[in-house]
């Protein structure tokens, strides 16, 4: 099992160091780190009893690293996965704030290593071995890209700046919301406590085509799910670049699928309703 | 003791207290015929720490003949630096016997008077004893250098290790013993010798001590621009981190780990343990550290049920594991002649009394075990399929 990558364009430094930002902003303990030929993906699923929530983001290597060579378990198997703690690769990357330079290999010392060493401005080198366990294949499984849920209200969301200021407002309120939209490009944020009610109304937004829709949903009933505020916090917080297409998928009473899409970021987030 | 502090010299004198504060929760005060010295000392007493302020600073210090020492906790007279300095003009500080007080006057701008009258308590002359200037290696570098490297270290983290060779300076968190290592995540930082204003090197060490007094100097040596001196000679001996001016004096005593097992390298004159080569950064072979951490093959000898092709492939990749095993202990040499130095012993010896804590027993040398395996069923399971 081999890895290794540099990156050597500064631009493409701080554009990865903001896209891992995103998946080290999470609150978990663990990530994954999947590694394969052409993709480097963040992975995250929480149990169920701690929220549940999931997070898949796909990165193209080719967009960020100048050198990256890999090779898998096996020929068939050519991939690697390993369990980082999203903090400790905080760290680390924290220290790309003012590097010229990155190389990410795997190394084996005290224990296997995810060893970062970055080459500041001022030429010097700072390296930082984050330790990562590595994921048997048997449990690979867990790990595979989520099934698309049959959803039946897709909708565009909103500029997430404006998302995110009414979901910190609202969070001032209660711990729970309720997001319902339609297939008529409306899309409604609620809260409701014994002192007050507030709904914050989307218009226009629009509905991305899947294709041919055999469903005969009336366009303007509302699918709804409630979640936990902070769950759709955490997945805003990490969103400061505003991506070329955000949409959300609803299940209604169960599940809010939200896709953001970059030129070369696809990140894919679940987050499961509370009753 | 009767003194007047005035205008950016009262934010000195207030930094000053700050990183002493650092150190410990008392803060001993002695008025001296040469001017004013303050002492900390940690709970433990493996970290020392003294500022002494030349009569310039202090103007019209009028000093009793009292040696006495002053112990108090001052750190309240100067809790928010930000505000004293924009308001503070002058600091008055008076020594009342009679009362046992020492009254601190703070005289701010619109005519504003804040006095705090702190009590104390009368102790002996505290003096670390130490002899920066015979130190083996001697460095000098501007606070931003060092400000810069700590920031990678994380916040939490208590020890860090320094090592030396000639023209190069190495930092590396410490990691305890007992921590999990496979939970620990290493930091270690380069710095050439030409980013120091001196750079001396006689015994190629290399010492661990607490990040957190190293701290409270940058916080003022950094606000203050003076460049910080570190003397040092050999692990188990104080390192000497000061700053100095012409009307000021700053010496942190701090305790390093003692390290047996380098004691007794340095009795046969093989102490220097190869330091790692400079990280070549932009050129380096992709082979000279790709690893070989294998989740093919399976050695548990429940595996002998199976086919013997099993077997025969599984010694196949051994063997090739065992190939790139190699190139990664290349990689991996820096760590582990780490570890069969052995990871320098967590005590630290008491500056002041000469008391040295028992001596530590041998710790265990963990060897690299090769062909540690990984992840080993998946292999297995795959097989079995």
């Amino acid at each position: 099992m081999k890895f290794r990558g540099k990156i050597i364009d500064v631009a493409c430094l701080n554009h990865f160091t903001r896209k891992s930002h995103i998946c080290s902003k999470t609150l978990t303990k663990t990530c994954v780190l999947r590694l394969t030929p052409d993709n480097l993906f963040f992975i995250l699923s929480e149990k169920v009893a701690n929220g549940g929530v999931s997070m898949w983001c796909e990165l193209a290597q080719a967009n960020f690293f100048d050198e990256y060579q890999m090779e898998g378990v096996t020929q068939e198997d050519n991939e690697i996965c390993l369990e980082v703690a999203p903090e400790n690769l905080a760290r680390a990357l924290k220290t790309l704030q003012n590097a010229k330079a990155l190389k990410v290999k795997l190394t084996k010392k005290h224990c296997p290593c995810l060893t970062i060493p970055t080459l500041s401005t001022v030429s010097r080198v700072v390296m930082h071995d984050v330790p990562v366990d590595v994921i048997p294949r048997k449990l690979w499984h867990e790990f595979k890209e989520p099934h698309m849920p049959n959803f039946d209200v897709s909708i565009y969301l909103p500029p997430l700046k404006t998302l995110k200021n009414v979901v910190d407002r609202m969070k001032n309120l209660s711990n729970f919301l309720v997001l319902e939209a339609n297939m008529s490009g409306e899309m409604n944020l609620k809260i409701e406590t014994d002192l007050v009610s507030v709904t914050t109304h989307f218009k226009d937004l629009g509905n991305p085509p899947w294709g041919e829709d055999g469903s005969q949903r009336d366009s303007d009933a509302m699918a709804q799910a409630r979640l936990d505020v902070r769950r759709l916090q955490q997945f805003l917080m990490g969103q400061q670049v505003n991506p070329t297409k955000a949409l959300c998928n609803l299940v209604h009473q169960r599940l809010v699928h939200l896709i953001l899409l970059h030129e070369d970021v696809s990140l894919q987030y679940f987050i499961p309703t509370v009753a | 003791m009767d003194c007047v502090v005035t205008g950016g010299n009262v934010k000195v004198l207030a930094k000053a207290v700050h990183s002493l504060s650092r150190i410990g929760d008392e803060l001993y005060v002695e008025p001296q015929e040469d001017g004013l010295a303050l002492r900390s000392v940690n709970s433990s007493r493996s970290a020392y720490a003294c500022f002494l302020f030349s009569p310039q600073v202090l103007k019209f210090c009028v000093c009793t003949n009292s040696t006495k020492q002053h112990k108090l906790s001052v750190q309240s007279v100067f809790r928010s630096l930000a505000t004293l300095e924009k308001t503070v003009e002058k600091c008055h500080i008076k020594l009342d016997e009679q009362k046992s007080r020492l009254t601190f006057t703070l005289h701010c701008k619109h005519g504003l008077v804040k006095t705090h009258n702190l009590s104390f308590q009368d102790s002996e002359s505290l003096q670390a004893v130490f002899d920066k200037d015979s130190s083996a290696n001697i460095f000098r570098a501007q606070p931003r250098l060092l400000v810069d490297t700590v920031v990678h270290f994380p916040p939490s983290l208590e020890e860090i290790t320094l090592s030396v060779s000639d023209d190069r300076m190495w930092f590396k968190n410490h990691v305890e013993e007992d921590a999990e290592p496979s939970k620990a995540m290493l930091t270690e930082l380069c710095l050439s010798s030409d980013e120091f204003d001196h750079f001396s090197v006689q015994t190629q060490n290399s010492i661990t001590f607490c990040l957190k007094e190293l701290r409270g100097l940058l916080l003022f040596a950094e606000s203050t621009g003076l460049p910080i001196s570190i003397h040092f000679d050999e692990p188990g001996s104080p390192v000497v981190l000061s700053v100095t001016d012409s009307v000021l004096d700053g010496n942190f005593v701090l305790a390093t780990l003692s390290d047996e097992n380098n004691t007794h390298k340095r009795n046969s004159r093989s102490c220097t343990q190869p330091l790692p080569p400079p990280d070549d950064f932009m050129n380096d072979d992709m082979d000279s550290y790709l690893i070989a951490m294998d989740t093919s093959i399976v050695p548990e000898p429940s595996v002998t049920a199976s086919a013997p092709l099993a077997r025969a492939e599984s010694s196949k990749h051994s063997s090739v594991n065992h190939r790139t095993q190699q190139h990664s202990e290349d990689e991996n040499e820096t760590d582990e002649t780490d570890h069969t130095a052995g990871p320098p012993n967590k005590k630290f010896c008491s500056l002041f009394f000469g008391s040295v804590l028992p001596p530590p027993s041998q710790m265990s040398t963990q060897p690299i075990t090769t062909q540690e395996v990984l992840a080993s069923d998946s292999e297995e399971e795959t097989q079995l399929e």
